[in-house]
């Protein structure tokens, strides 16, 4: 693929002046040229690239756990069938954000070993816990929402492996919420029973959701180097008021409230305005402590280090199979033949 | 009934891996063989009621699933013993069934598809374990050896069915001993079909781990009475 930074490349600068491949790289991504694995790219966008989207890839992982935890115990066939769709895309999703990150020169070993020293993080609100089933219904319509609103615009991000794998998963992920908001709608409607358990998931889940978007646009540290890179297209408190305008009419259609009395329609601005959100408890999370956080680290690790002897087998016998195959004068394995 | 009860109470098992899995290729696998046999229990039990009636309703005794599918899941080497010989088992099941005329030809023709995709999965991680390092190997025997005893009850005669389930025992044990044999690993030794317990699921006789499975599975259902969901 040919853009503007490799032509510079191509040119014949063979020890290309840094200068001038960083005015390139610039005027690529302002002409909305998409940056791929062999273009040149400065240190700094590559960093905060990898930062990113192993966050991402590592969110899918880590998030396949609260819902997991309901799999065994969905109350019918249906939901069962629905939940491990879900959470077996989760881990697909996982996987192309570690392909799409490895493009960027790093291992999804390094990752994962990363993620599970607490050096790389995932997303806050994966450490708040699934008390009950409405919460499987909670997080497909507001988590996924919130993920939806802020992926989107990525689709259109600078790095072309970033947003072409994001083109794939917001597909998946609409597909999650809409299922999230009908598993919400059924409870809603149901017994009162049901309709108090979709309640009281919706006024636990409604804050951490709105925390998704990060801290406000003022405190936010990466967030204007992100917009000039084309990595970000929005700030945070923009994206986080179009997620709160398309909240509040689905609460309504699904008969439960918001658990926030200062939220209210804003005639000036044509949006609603919400109340403050607690940043102590967002910061607190982010530190560890959050009401999940060692637990899903410690899963997380238990999977990976009671495996290890899988992975073990797994690279000995594609060691012996290549010896057998060297030794048989050809390269065809054993299976191959049986 | 007994068919979709042993695709139901696998795919339950499988479902606790979800997450936990020692790479994430196999949470999507594994996730993925569960949801295959979670669709074949859908459209088996509905063939005789309403499927969550039977999922959620019926206490352990009324399950008729064999006592394999119901075994822990163990560590991966148990759980892909447990895969190995169930999914071969299913594989000649299925093929049998979907050859004859019956009213299960047309799910089983579908289904064996999967269940080659099954077979072949526990297979690969059979020949992995059986031929990869000491401690895999160690671990893929000992599993093989534990589950060994529940597999001859797969072969009991079952009433109304199709097909002569004794009659696939012969070709059973030579794809088995065919794949341990490729494995490095050794076929087990001790009773299988003339073992005390070969049979008991099928009469609703079952292992202790089923009862918690069964409560696990069933408590968010039966705790709201005519609901739904």
């Amino acid at each position: 693929m040919t853009t503007t930074v490799t032509t510079a490349q191509a040119d014949g600068h063979a020890t290309a002046d840094p200068h001038a491949l960083a005015a390139a790289f610039d005027a690529a991504v302002a002409d909305e040229v998409r940056i791929e694995p062999r273009d040149w790219m400065p240190d700094a966008y590559r960093d905060t690239l990898v930062r990113q989207m192993a966050q991402h890839a590592h969110s899918e992982i880590i998030g396949m756990q609260p819902e997991a935890n309901w799999i065994t115990r969905a109350p019918s066939l249906r939901r069962k069938a629905i939940l491990m769709a879900k959470v077996q895309d989760e881990a697909g999703h996982g996987l192309y954000l570690y392909s799409a990150t490895e493009t960027l020169g790093v291992s999804r070993d390094d990752l994962l070993d990363k993620l599970h020293a607490g050096r790389q993080r995932y997303s806050s609100i994966f450490n708040y816990p699934t008390l009950t089933w409405a919460d499987v219904g909670a997080i497909g319509w507001l988590v996924d929402g919130a993920a939806i609103t802020n992926q989107v615009p990525l689709c259109r991000c600078s790095y072309g492996p970033y947003a072409r794998a994001m083109v794939r998963i917001c597909k998946e992920e609409s597909f999650h919420q809409r299922q999230g908001y009908e598993l919400l709608l059924a409870l809603s409607r149901g017994t009162p029973e049901q309709h108090a358990m979709a309640q009281d998931a919706v006024n636990r889940w409604w804050w951490p959701s709105l925390m998704m978007f990060g801290p406000p646009d003022d405190e936010s540290a990466h967030s204007a180097q992100s917009m000039a890179w084309r990595i970000k297209r929005h700030s945070n408190d923009e994206l986080r008021r179009r997620f709160v305008d398309i909240c509040v009419p689905q609460a309504e259609i699904l008969g439960l409230t918001l658990p926030d009395p200062d939220l209210r329609w804003n005639e000036e601005r044509g949006g609603y305005d919400h109340g403050p959100i607690d940043w102590a408890e967002f910061r607190e999370v982010l530190r560890g402590n959050g009401p999940c956080n060692r637990e899903r680290l410690e899963r997380r690790r238990a999977a990976h280090e009671s495996g290890a002897w899988v992975r073990q087998a797994a690279v000995a016998y594609a060691a012996k199979q290549r010896e057998a195959g060297r030794a048989a004068g050809h390269g065809a394995d054993q299976e191959a033949g049986a | 009934m007994a068919l979709g009860d042993d695709a139901l109470v696998l795919a339950q098992r499988l479902g606790e891996w979800a997450g936990n899995a020692p790479v994430l290729e196999e949470d999507v696998a594994l996730t993925n063989i569960a949801l295959d046999l979670l669709g074949q229990a859908r459209t088996l039990l509905s063939l005789t009621g309403d499927e969550d009636e039977l999922a959620f309703r019926r206490e352990a005794h009324e399950f008729r699933n064999v006592q394999l599918v119901e075994q822990p899941n163990g560590d991966f080497a148990d759980t892909i013993a447990r895969q190995l010989y169930f999914s071969v088992y299913q594989e000649l099941l299925y093929g049998a069934l979907a050859e004859g005329g019956s009213e299960l030809a047309p799910l089983a023709g579908k289904a064996v598809k999967e269940v080659a995709y099954h077979r072949d999965h526990a297979e690969q991680w059979t020949l992995r374990l059986g031929d990869g390092t000491e401690e895999s190997h160690r671990r893929m025997q000992r599993a093989l050896g534990t589950l060994w005893r529940f597999t001859g009850e797969l072969f009991e005669p079952l009433e109304g069915l199709a097909v002569e389930l004794p009659a696939l025992h012969a070709p059973w044990r030579e794809r088995i001993a065919g794949v341990l044999g490729r494995a490095t690993l050794e076929i087990p030794e001790g009773a299988d079909r003339t073992a005390w317990s070969a049979g008991a699921g099928r009469q609703g006789v079952h292992t202790e781990p089923f009862g918690r499975m069964l409560a696990e599975m069933q408590y968010l259902h039966r705790a709201h009475p005519g609901a739904s969901w």
